[in-house]
């Protein structure tokens, strides 16, 4: 303790984000196995084991793990088939795959010692981007240049809607930069503090259960924020999918 | 510090922000999620599809199933109050006959008790009538005799005539 005393506190809260190759130390080139790498893959067995070998027993009463499985189905078929409607139901398997993957992901990253691949902004940026995208291009093809009314707001008075398109269509462009920015940074905010405050317990000595207690109490509320995140990004998914789909309000 | 020697450049800041990483992020996540969607959409999403119209199936099936057991049941309910009535019905209707037939059988019977009981006592009334003459003809005769001794004994001569007449005029006295 003494030791730790002197040389003053020392907390690196973001070690634990670093990128690094899981073989060597070589530079990462874009194929290069990472912690990142090794985290998705534990990520794709949890989403296998929850449900596909959970649900091996196909039983009509179902299992424990069978029933969890089948609660997230049907817990996301629901949200989709509430917020698009019927035909948003199409892409219910894209929807399904983000939420497993967040969740899971976030989960997986509350193990101690563990590499949390949604803390980065590389990842959430690519999973925002690619519903951006596919949601922009969806809306052109669905409903060609009648996806623009988006941002003619017809139920305002005709002075406003040019302020309006304006203001719609910023508020559009920040949509992916939110979207991503939301999930990252609770993720790496709960994390940082929770290592922060590992910190502050490894160097107060006796006094340290103080600190203890704080990180049980946050640990807790990461598992809240992991869950909420996960839906938070899935239900805004399905809101844009609505926009792209029906786009007059 | 120590931290910097170890940390090297990458702590310094956020490792979120070292753009050197996002080919290698980008390229396992983009696997990641293909692996992911297609272990979902071939093997998972279908199975827990036919495992929910299956049990939506056998619940309506079971539905079905218990709303035709109830009318059965209902019917069974009907047939068996009728059954329950018939019976009682009929019950009734033997209950009379019996009590007819007995009536009759007994109102048989009775008339010829009548006749038997009216039989024997016509035939008692003869009884008596022939005890009676016959104890009456007994004491004529023991009347007579009677008297005769009495008159022997008194010393008078017993005309049989006239005792018999006396006795006989005595009797019907």
């Amino acid at each position: 303790m003494a030791d730790e005393a002197k040389g003053g506190i020392e907390i690196h809260p973001m070690d634990q984000f670093i990128v690094e190759p899981l073989f060597g130390d070589g530079a990462i080139h874009w194929y290069t196995p990472t912690n990142v790498t090794l985290w998705l893959f534990f990520a794709v067995v949890a989403v296998t084991l929850l449900m596909v070998v959970g649900t091996r027993g196909r039983a009509i009463v179902p299992s424990r793990s069978q029933s969890v499985g089948e609660m997230a189905y049907g817990f996301v078929y629901k949200m989709v088939e509430d917020v698009t409607g019927k035909e948003g139901l199409k892409y219910f398997p894209y929807i399904f795959t983000l939420f497993l993957y967040i969740l899971l992901a976030n989960f997986l990253g509350l193990i101690p010692g563990s590499f949390t691949t949604t803390s980065h902004i590389a990842v959430t940026a690519v999973l925002a981007g690619a519903v951006f995208v596919t949601v922009t291009v969806l809306g052109f093809v669905k409903n060609g240049a009648g996806f623009l009314s988006l941002f003619w707001v017809s139920s305002a008075p005709l002075v406003l809607r040019p302020i309006l398109a304006i203001i719609e269509l910023i508020s559009y462009f920040v949509r992916p930069v939110s979207h991503s920015i939301r999930l990252a940074g609770n993720v790496m905010a709960g994390h940082a503090v929770l290592k922060v405050f590992a910190g502050f317990a490894a160097s107060l000595g006796v006094f340290s259960f103080i600190p203890i207690f704080g990180i049980v109490a946050i640990y807790a509320l990461e598992v809240l924020v992991s869950a909420i995140q996960a839906y938070v990004f899935t239900i805004l998914t399905c809101v844009y999918l609505k926009d792209a789909l029906h786009p007059h309000h | 510090m120590a931290t910097e020697t170890t940390g090297g450049t990458e702590a310094a800041g956020m490792p979120q922000l070292e753009f050197s990483t996002f080919p290698n992020q980008i390229f396992w996540l983009v696997i990641a999620l293909l692996a992911i969607y297609f272990i979902l959409s071939r093997i998972a999403m279908p199975r827990i599809a036919a495992v929910l119209a299956e049990r939506q199936g056998t619940i309506t099936n079971d539905l079905a199933a218990a709303e035709e057991l109830k009318l059965k049941a209902v019917e069974a309910e009907e047939a068996y109050e009728k059954a329950l009535a018939d019976a009682r019905a009929e019950a009734h209707q033997i209950v009379a006959e019996a009590k007819a037939e007995i009536q009759a059988e007994l109102d048989v019977e009775i008339q010829k008790a009548d006749a038997e009981i009216a039989a024997k006592t016509a035939e008692s009334e003869k009884a008596i009538a022939a005890i009676r003459e016959s104890a009456a003809e007994s004491v004529k005769e023991v009347a007579k005799d009677t008297a005769k001794e009495l008159v022997a004994v008194l010393g008078g001569k017993a005309d049989a005539r006239t005792v018999t007449a006396a006795v006989n005029a005595r009797m019907k006295g």
